[in-house]
C-alpha cells in the first residue's frame, strides 16, 4: 500500500460524494423523526392510558434489545411475507427511526423522571391542563438534562446508518463497498469512507451541539449543562 | 496588617499552655482562584491549645484557609506553618501535616462503602501502620467518646446526620491530631442534630485540643473560643476575644454580619 | 417446497447461540482487559497519557463498527496474517468495546464525589491508598449499570460478524431465510432469540444493582 494506491479510490468521488449524501439524509431525517416520536412515546408512557403505556414499554424493551441488522432485515426481508413491501431506502428508514425512537424515548423519560415532582405541582396549581404543562414546563428542563446523551445516541445512529448497505441502500459504506470491489483496493476504501465517517461524526457532534446552545438550553440553562 | 480594625491588633489573651510556640502560622497568605484574589495578605497566629472560631459571609475566605492548613487548596503566595513545619510542595511534607491535622466537613465525607467501624480504623491500619486488633480497640473507644459505639457495624447511610457528623469527628481523632480543623461542621444538619455535634466538639475543646473552626454557631463560640475571626472578601477584618467581639464589634462590617446572624 | 416447521427453524437458530454467546464473552473480555490497561495508564499518567487515550476512544467511538470490522479483515491480509472470520470478529469487536467499556468506566471512577478524595487526603492516606480503598470501590458499585448496558450491545454487535461470514444467530438466521423462503419466520424468530439473551442480561443487571445498594 502507497500513496498511489489511494489515487484509484479518490477517482470515484463522484459516487463517494453521493453515498455522503445518502447517509446525511439518512440520519438527519431519522434523527428528526426519531427525537419527535421518541418525545411522544416518552409522554405516552408517563401520562397515557395503561395500555399504552405497557405496549410503549414493551416497544422500547423489545427494541433497546435486539440488534439493528436484525432490525433492519425483518423490516426489508421479512414484512413483505406481511404484504408490506417496502424499497431499501425507505425500509432503512423506517429501520433508523423505530430503532432511534425507542432509545430517545428511554432517554427523555430518564430526563422527565428526574424532574422535581413539584414542577408538574405548580404547573397544575396555576391551571395549566397536564398537555400545557407536559410539553411547557416539563419537557424543556427534562431535555437540557438529557441533550448530552441524545447527543451520544444520535451520533450512534449516523454510525448505525452504515448497516443500511446491508439492504443494498447506496450510502457510504456501500460506496465503499462498491469502489473497493471495482478497484481491489479494499484497504484503502474503507480507509477513506471510515475517515469520511469520523469528519461526519465530529461535524454532527458540534452541530448538535450548537443546535443544543442554540434551541435546547435558550436562555434558561440552569440545570442539565455542566 | 493595615486593614485590620485596631482591636485585632492588640494582643489577645491566650491560653496559659500557649507558652511552646505556634500550633499553626500564617504569613502573608494570598490565593486566586484565576482571577478572583480568595485570600488576601492573611497573617494568623494559633497558639497550641487555642481554639478560634472564625465566622463571615459566603464567599469570604473562610473555608479556603482552613483547606489551606492542610493542603486541600494549594495558596499561591505567603508561608503556611503547621507544627513547625512548612507546607511547600513537597509531597513528604504534606503528609507529614496532615496525619497530625484532623478535619471535619459540612457533609460528613464519611466512606460509604465502609462501616463506622472502618470508617475510623482505615487511616490508623494504612497511614499508622497499626495492627488491626490495636485500631478497633482505639476506634470503640473513641465510638464511646461520641456516645455512639453501638452503631459500629452499620454503614454511613444508615445513621443519622448528627450520627454521621459525631462519626466523622471520631475518624479524624483516631489519628490523634494535634490540631482539628472545622469547616461548617453543623451547617449541613437539621436543626435538632446541632446540639449533639456541638456538645462533642465542646468536650474536644475542654480536653484542650487546638482547633480551627469555621461556624456560625455564636453560642458555640461564646463558650469555647479564645478568640474570633470575622472575615470578609478574602480578609481578615477582625480579630478579638468573643465578649469584646460580640459585645463590642469595631468594624462596620462586623456589626453588620452579626446583626443579620444574630438580630431576630 | 417448504418442509421446514417453525421448530426446525428454532432449532437451527439455537444451534447457532452459543457462538453468539462465545464471541460476546471474548468481546467482553478482551475489551475489559484493554480498557483496564488503557486506564491504569491514564490515571498512573494523566499528562502523558491523557490524550493518546482520549483520542483512542474518539476514534472508536467515531466511526462505523462495520468500517473496522472491514478494515481489520482486510488490513490482517494486507499484512500478510493469515485470518478467520472469528479472529478478525473477536479482534475488532474487543477493540471497539474496549473503547466504551474505557470511557465508561472512566466516568464512573470520575463520579465519586470530590469529598471522598479531600476526606481520605485529610487522613493522610497516600494516592494509591485513596484509590484502592476509597475511589475504586465506590467506582465499582456506580460501575454495574452501565457496564451491564454495554454488556447488552457487545451481545447485539456481533451480530455484524455475520457481514465478515462467521456463522452466528444473525448469519444463521440469513442461511435459513434464504433455504426455506420464510424470512418473516427466520428473522422474527432470531429478533426473539436476541431479545430473550438481552432481555435476561438486563433483568440480572438490575437485581445485581439492588442487591449492592446501601
Amino acid at each position: 500500500m502507497n500513496l498511489s494506491s489511494f489515487i484509484d479510490v479518490f477517482h470515484s468521488w463522484p459516487s463517494l460524494l453521493n453515498g455522503l449524501a445518502m447517509t446525511v439524509m439518512l440520519t438527519l431525517v431519522s434523527s428528526f423523526l426519531g427525537v419527535v416520536l421518541g418525545t411522544l412515546c416518552a409522554w405516552g408512557s408517563l401520562r397515557g392510558p395503561k395500555a399504552l403505556r405497557w405496549f410503549i414499554r414493551g416497544y422500547v424493551e423489545f427494541f433497546r434489545n435486539t440488534p439493528f441488522l436484525g432490525q433492519i432485515f425483518f423490516i426489508f426481508f421479512g414484512l413483505p411475507a406481511l404484504g408490506v413491501k417496502l424499497d431499501p431506502v425507505t425500509a432503512a428508514l423506517v429501520a433508523l427511526t423505530i430503532n432511534l425512537t425507542a432509545y430517545a424515548c428511554e432517554i427523555i423519560r430518564a430526563g422527565i423522571e428526574a424532574t422535581p415532582a413539584g414542577q408538574f405541582e405548580a404547573a397544575s396549581s396555576l391551571g395549566l391542563k397536564p398537555a400545557q404543562a407536559f410539553f411547557l414546563v416539563i419537557l424543556p428542563p427534562a431535555f437540557q438534562r438529557v441533550w448530552p446523551a441524545m447527543t451520544s445516541q444520535l451520533v450512534i445512529i449516523l454510525l448505525a446508518s452504515a448497516l443500511c448497505s446491508q439492504i443494498s441502500v447506496a450510502e457510504l459504506s456501500y460506496e465503499a463497498n462498491m469502489i473497493a470491489s471495482r478497484t481491489f483496493r479494499n484497504f484503502e476504501a474503507y480507509i477513506v469512507v471510515t475517515v469520511i465517517y469520523l469528519g461526519l461524526a465530529v461535524l454532527f457532534r458540534e452541530m448538535l451541539t450548537w443546535v443544543g446552545r442554540r434551541f435546547v438550553y435558550g436562555e434558561f440553562a440552569t440545570v442539565g449543562q455542566r | 496588617m493595615s486593614n485590620l480594625a485596631p482591636s485585632a491588633a492588640l494582643a489577645p489573651a491566650l491560653p496559659v499552655s500557649a507558652s511552646s510556640g505556634a500550633a499553626i502560622e500564617l504569613v502573608g497568605v494570598n490565593k486566586w482562584y484565576g482571577e478572583f484574589h480568595v485570600l488576601k495578605d492573611i497573617n494568623l497566629r494559633v497558639h497550641r491549645g487555642e481554639r478560634i472560631v472564625i465566622c463571615g459571609p459566603s464567599g469570604s475566605g473562610k473555608s479556603t484557609m482552613i483547606r489551606c492548613i492542610n493542603r486541600l487548596e494549594e495558596h499561591q503566595q505567603g508561608s503556611i506553618i503547621v507544627d513547625g513545619i512548612e507546607l511547600t510542595n513537597d509531597l513528604k511534607r504534606i503528609d507529614e501535616i496532615r496525619r497530625e491535622v484532623g478535619m471535619c466537613f459540612q457533609h460528613f465525607n464519611l466512606f460509604p462503602h465502609l462501616t463506622i467501624l472502618e470508617n475510623l480504623t482505615l487511616a490508623p491500619i494504612w497511614v499508622r501502620k497499626m495492627p488491626k486488633k490495636d485500631a478497633d480497640e482505639l476506634a470503640m473507644h473513641f465510638l464511646r467518646k461520641v456516645k455512639i459505639p453501638e452503631q459500629a457495624n452499620k454503614y454511613p447511610g444508615q445513621l443519622s446526620g448528627g450520627q454521621q457528623q459525631r462519626v466523622a469527628i471520631a475518624r479524624a481523632l483516631c489519628m490523634k491530631p494535634k490540631i482539628m480543623l472545622f469547616d461548617e461542621p453543623t451547617s449541613a444538619l437539621d436543626p435538632e442534630m446541632v446540639k449533639e455535634v456541638l456538645e462533642t466538639m465542646v468536650s474536644l475543646a475542654e480536653e484542650g485540643m487546638t482547633m480551627l473552626c469555621v461556624t456560625h454557631e455564636m453560642g458555640f463560640a461564646r463558650q469555647v473560643a479564645n478568640r474570633v475571626i470575622f472575615m470578609d472578601a478574602g480578609q481578615i477584618i477582625e480579630m478579638n476575644e468573643p465578649e469584646a467581639f460580640f459585645s463590642n464589634p469595631q468594624h462596620e462590617r462586623t456589626k453588620l454580619f452579626l446583626s443579620q446572624i444574630l438580630g431576630h | 417446497m417448504n418442509d421446514f416447521t417453525t421448530w426446525d427453524v428454532f432449532r437451527n437458530l439455537l444451534a447457532a447461540v452459543p457462538w453468539t454467546i462465545y464471541l460476546s464473552l471474548i468481546a467482553f473480555a478482551g475489551g475489559a482487559v484493554v480498557s483496564l490497561l488503557l486506564l491504569s495508564l491514564r490515571f498512573a499518567f494523566p499528562r502523558v497519557a491523557g490524550t493518546p487515550v482520549r483520542l483512542y476512544v474518539q476514534l472508536f467511538q467515531g466511526t462505523p463498527l462495520l468500517m473496522q470490522l472491514f478494515l481489520v479483515y482486510f488490513g490482517l491480509a494486507l499484512m500478510g496474517v493469515q485470518t478467520t472470520p472469528l479472529f478478525a470478529a473477536s479482534l475488532c469487536l474487543s477493540v471497539y468495546s474496549s473503547a466504551y467499556l474505557t470511557e465508561t468506566w472512566y466516568g464512573c471512577v470520575l463520579a465519586v464525589p470530590k469529598g471522598q478524595w479531600e476526606a481520605s487526603s485529610s487522613l493522610g492516606l497516600k494516592h494509591w491508598q485513596q484509590m484502592l480503598l476509597i475511589v475504586l470501590p465506590q467506582a465499582l458499585r456506580l460501575s454495574v449499570p452501565p457496564t451491564v448496558g454495554l454488556m447488552v450491545q457487545i451481545v447485539k454487535n456481533t451480530s455484524l460478524a455475520s457481514i465478515v461470514g462467521f456463522v452466528e444467530l444473525t448469519r444463521a438466521s440469513q442461511i435459513i431465510a434464504n433455504a426455506t423462503f420464510e424470512p418473516f419466520l427466520a428473522y422474527g424468530a432470531v429478533a426473539f432469540i436476541y431479545f430473550v439473551i438481552c432481555f435476561s442480561i438486563s433483568l440480572c443487571g438490575r437485581h445485581l444493582e439492588k442487591r449492592i445498594r446501601i
